[in-house]
């Protein structure tokens, strides 16, 4: 093609940065996915379709990390929801790296999100921390591991001080934590399970340790 | 209506107005960074602070709507307070580089910083890095000035029609780009460039080349698409260093596309700067004397005949339609395109509704043409019709992404298309009348015009999109084929013995017939004037004063902002100076006398910058001999950057030329 041919043609690439040399180039949505689309697509009227666009994204980052092991969203997935929701692709590029909650780049195959905000960090965050480092194998925030296990984050409140302090692994939330107990879940991971998640010392959802205290019929 | 009361003055504003504006009507200056106002209101700077009575904490002035009674203070110690905390925010991460900041000088973060800032910085952290951008091969960017402000998100969204940047990331790592490196593909990116008020876009070519302070600016009319865009031309030291925009509600609003602001580097490339005489077959260097004498020797008792150029000058025209005349040649031609146009009337070949008229549009049908491509500012208009939601567009021939969805119609189907338009617009491309079938393509046209019910006292719904900034002030002065006179295919084909190109490099010259004296007379050396006898250096648009009509027939004055190159003249002088040696000396020494005679002689050159008359009295079409052909349209311009001599000739058009028209590179396999 040597012609602008009608209205345009432009194609031009710049520069291929570091962190595209990891970006696959090509995405499609697999059966799963697709039959979740649907339900959600349908939520909204017509031509308001870009509204779905969160929804779409969570549904990316799960497929990958159903398919591949690591649950992050690529740039080619982001296009193809663009054409999907008739957006331009910018749009979704805005939306996906506004939220942390979605990755941009790829992760390990456990996300462990540790909660260091100041609740959490009074009942021990940096012990939480220092056994995700020492049992997981990672540097610091934002590493991966070596055997590509898991990828460590620092996120803000998750929301659930009472329990503190709080790491998320994935979608879900290990609670009341401390050094030993952390070391536990990650190697429990490590074999492939996935230990029951919630509080680790037994609470029962929020209520007081060692069990209710109050409308127990007992306090008169 | 609501009145508002602005520091004690009241004004009254429509209703739906905000603040900002009140206070614009008081006379009031508000200072602001995300506010444009052609563009939607962001509200994200917080610059435009003011205060408004009853309201607990200041307001930003360009996102609050006037109420009815409203007291508004722009200038209270809470006002100034508040505005210069936000500005200590802004400074926060705003790199301290305006010594070496192309924008120094004309930046309204600097301005403000100086109504506003603190004379220190109580804020010791270290400043957030930001890497730069490539947006495309005009703009520089320095991301780091950045104050997000996102006008230029919203200008490409809005404006260009292509949404292509945005704001990734958040709070402190917001950045502003497209995320996937790409030259932002828009033929207006160039405004971006104005529409940054900081250094973040600066334009690449001009980047430490000048401060706005030691310009020379001289107010002139862009010649390179038909649209005659009003500009400033910007020079220093006899070099044209920018070309910008002016405001002009009526043409170009404030925009200009990239071709006229960024090809002026190939003003001073290849450009003929003697004259030139061909001796013994070879072109030689000669003096002026010589090169006239030449042509005084050549031309008596030949039959002789003129081509005019597409970005010509009224004047320099004139001059040689009268030199012609002088000699008894009806041999005039302005097409090199060929194009069957009908000049019997000036709506037969002018862009009738207006520019300004497009925002009246509800349907429009485009004939042959990508106005993206010919015409990228009109091209906006049309959108921003388009964005009011009111506009349908339908497009015979090839569909290109016109910036706005349209829809594919035949031409037979043209007429439903525009069925029930109260203001329908037939926009015919002047590509799709070069053709065989060109005078019937454009009685069609008019035709179809007729028939929606667009050919109305008030309304004047056919329209002819030129090329170029010369064409419409040739046909203006009937630089055609007189009584029994040839037309270009005639005069190329042998038909004359002399042919004086004026300005003309648009066609082949090896098209004309061996044997012929060739007088080139135009400002850069191309295939015409390797082809010549005699060469006569001209002037460009930026270096004459001369008068220009664009498509929708607004006569319009460029003016002289360098003097011509070496020894290259100003055209009409040219002519002028050669009809004195031809023993016809033309009757005007002055150009002040030169155009007093054009307007008598045409005196639609003495309506300066007026829009085209409203409606049409007479619905009489052009005439069409022989039928309508078969045969698919043409888009006359595959290339945006590289039209004219001007643009052939600039390294900066080269490079775009490069960059967007390359194939689409294939993405290694894994
Ligand atoms: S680059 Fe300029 S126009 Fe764009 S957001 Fe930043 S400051 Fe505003
Ligand atoms: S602080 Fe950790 S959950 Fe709120
Ligand atoms: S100008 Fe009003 S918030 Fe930016």
């Amino acid at each position: 093609m040597s012609a602008q041919g009608p209205g345009g043609g432009f194609h031009a690439t710049h520069a291929v940065g570091k962190a595209e040399a990891a970006q696959p180039t090509e995405f499609a949505f697999d059966a799963a996915s697709e039959a979740e689309i649907e339900k959600i697509i349908a939520r909204y009227p017509a031509g308001k379709q870009a509204s779905a666009v969160i929804p779409l994204l969570y549904i990316v980052q799960r497929q990958m990390g159903r398919v591949t092991g690591s649950a992050w969203v690529p740039r080619v997935a982001m296009d193809v929801i663009a054409q999907r929701l008739s957006m331009p692709p910018m749009r979704v590029y805005e939306v996906a790296t506004f939220y942390l909650m979605f990755n941009t780049k790829p992760i390990g195959r456990y996300h462990l999100q540790v909660c260091g905000t100041t609740p959490c960090m009074l009942r021990g965050s940096d012990d939480v921390l220092a056994a995700c480092k020492s049992a997981g194998g990672l540097k610091g925030y934002g590493d991966t591991s070596a055997d590509g296990l898991f990828t460590l984050t620092e996120v803000e409140c998750l929301g659930a001080c009472v329990n503190a302090p709080i790491l998320q692994v994935d979608d879900d939330y290990y609670e009341d934590l401390d050094y030993d107990s952390t070391v536990r879940l990650i190697e429990a991971l490590k074999r492939g399970e996935r230990p029951p998640h919630g509080s680790a010392i037994g609470r029962q959802t929020s209520a007081p340790e060692g069990g209710p205290m109050v409308l127990t019929g007992s306090e008169d | 209506m609501a009145k508002v009361t602005v520091d004690g003055i009241e004004v009254e504003v429509p209703n739906g107005a905000s603040v900002l504006q009140a206070c614009e009507a008081a006379g009031k200056e508000v200072p602001r960074f995300c506010y444009h106002e052609r563009l939607s209101v962001a509200g994200n700077c917080r610059m435009c602070l003011v205060e408004v009575e009853k309201a607990p904490k200041p307001v930003a002035s360009c996102a609050y709507p006037v109420m009815d009674g409203m007291k508004v203070f722009t200038d209270t110690p809470v006002v100034r307070n508040a505005r210069r905390g936000v500005m200590e925010f802004l400074l926060i991460n705003h790199p301290l580089d305006c010594p070496i900041c192309d924008q120094g000088g004309e930046c309204d973060l600097q301005d403000q910083a100086m109504a506003y800032g603190r004379d220190l910085s109580r804020y010791d952290e270290g400043k957030r890095a930001v890497k730069d951008k490539y947006v495309g091969p005009l703009i520089k960017t320095v991301m780091n000035r950045c104050i997000h402000c996102t006008r230029c998100v919203r200008f490409a969204a809005e404006v260009a029609g292509v949404p292509e940047m945005g704001a990734t990331g958040r709070g402190e790592s917001m950045e502003i780009g497209t995320y996937v490196e790409k030259a932002l593909s828009s033929e207006l990116s160039g405004n971006l460039i104005d529409i940054c008020p900081v250094g973040a876009l600066t334009s690449r070519p001009y980047a430490f080349v000048s401060r706005p302070w030691e310009l020379r600016k001289t107010e002139s009319v862009d010649v390179l698409d038909a649209v005659g865009a009003a500009i400033r031309v910007d020079v220093r030291g006899g070099e044209v260093l920018r070309i910008m925009p002016r405001v002009h509600d009526d043409v170009n609003e404030e925009w200009l596309g990239d071709r006229g602001r960024f090809s002026f580097d190939g003003l001073k490339r290849n450009r003929l700067d003697r004259p030139w005489v061909r001796r013994d077959g070879k072109l030689q260097p000669a003096s002026w004397a010589e090169a006239l004498g030449a042509i005084a020797r050549a031309l008596p008792g030949k039959r002789l005949g003129a081509i005019a150029g597409d970005t010509m000058d009224a004047e320099s025209m004139f001059a040689l339609k009268g030199l012609m005349a002088a000699l008894g040649s009806q041999n005039l031609d302005c097409r090199q395109d060929g194009a069957k146009l009908d000049a019997s009337r000036p709506d037969y070949y002018l862009f009738n509704t207006g520019i300004a008229g497009i925002e009246q549009a509800d349907a429009i049908v485009i004939i042959g043409s990508n106005p993206r491509v010919e015409a990228p500012v009109l091209n906006a208009r049309i959108r921003k019709r388009w964005m009011t939601g009111a506009l349908r567009v339908g497009v015979v021939g090839p569909v290109a992404d016109l910036t706005y969805p349209t829809q594919a119609v035949a031409m037979g189907e043209a007429g439903a298309f525009l069925d029930g338009a109260k203001n329908p617009m037939v926009i015919l491309g002047r590509g799709a009348l070069a053709r065989e079938d060109g005078a019937a393509v454009l009685a069609a046209a008019w035709d179809l015009a007729k028939q929606a019910g667009g050919l109305r006292e008030d309304w004047h719904g056919f329209n002819l999109l030129h090329q170029f900034g010369g064409q419409v002030a040739a046909l203006d002065l009937g630089f055609l084929p007189g009584e029994g006179g040839l037309d270009m295919a005639g005069m190329l084909a042998g038909g004359v013995d002399a042919l004086w190109l004026l300005g003309a490099d648009g066609f082949d010259a090896s098209r004309i017939a061996p044997g012929t004296f060739v007088i080139y007379q135009g400002h850069h050396g191309e295939a015409a004037a390797a082809r010549a006898d005699v060469i006569l250096p001209g002037a460009t648009y930026t270096e004459k004063d001369g008068t220009y009509v664009n498509t929708e027939g607004r006569v319009q004055r460029g003016r002289m902002a360098v003097t011509p190159p070496g020894e290259a003249r100003e055209d009409w002088k040219i002519i002028r100076a050669a009809s004195q040696m031809l023993g016809v000396t033309l009757p005007y020494d002055s150009l002040e006398a030169l155009r007093a005679e054009m307007a008598a002689a045409h005196p639609v050159f003495a309506r300066l910058d007026q829009g085209p008359l409203p409606g049409c009295t007479d619905d009489a079409g052009p005439v069409a001999t022989g039928a309508l052909g078969m045969a698919p349209f043409q888009l006359p311009i595959q290339n945006y950057w590289q039209v004219d001599p001007i643009t052939r000739a600039s390294p900066t058009m080269a490079e775009c030329a490069a960059t967007y028209l390359q194939p689409k590179p294939l993405l290694a396999a894994e």
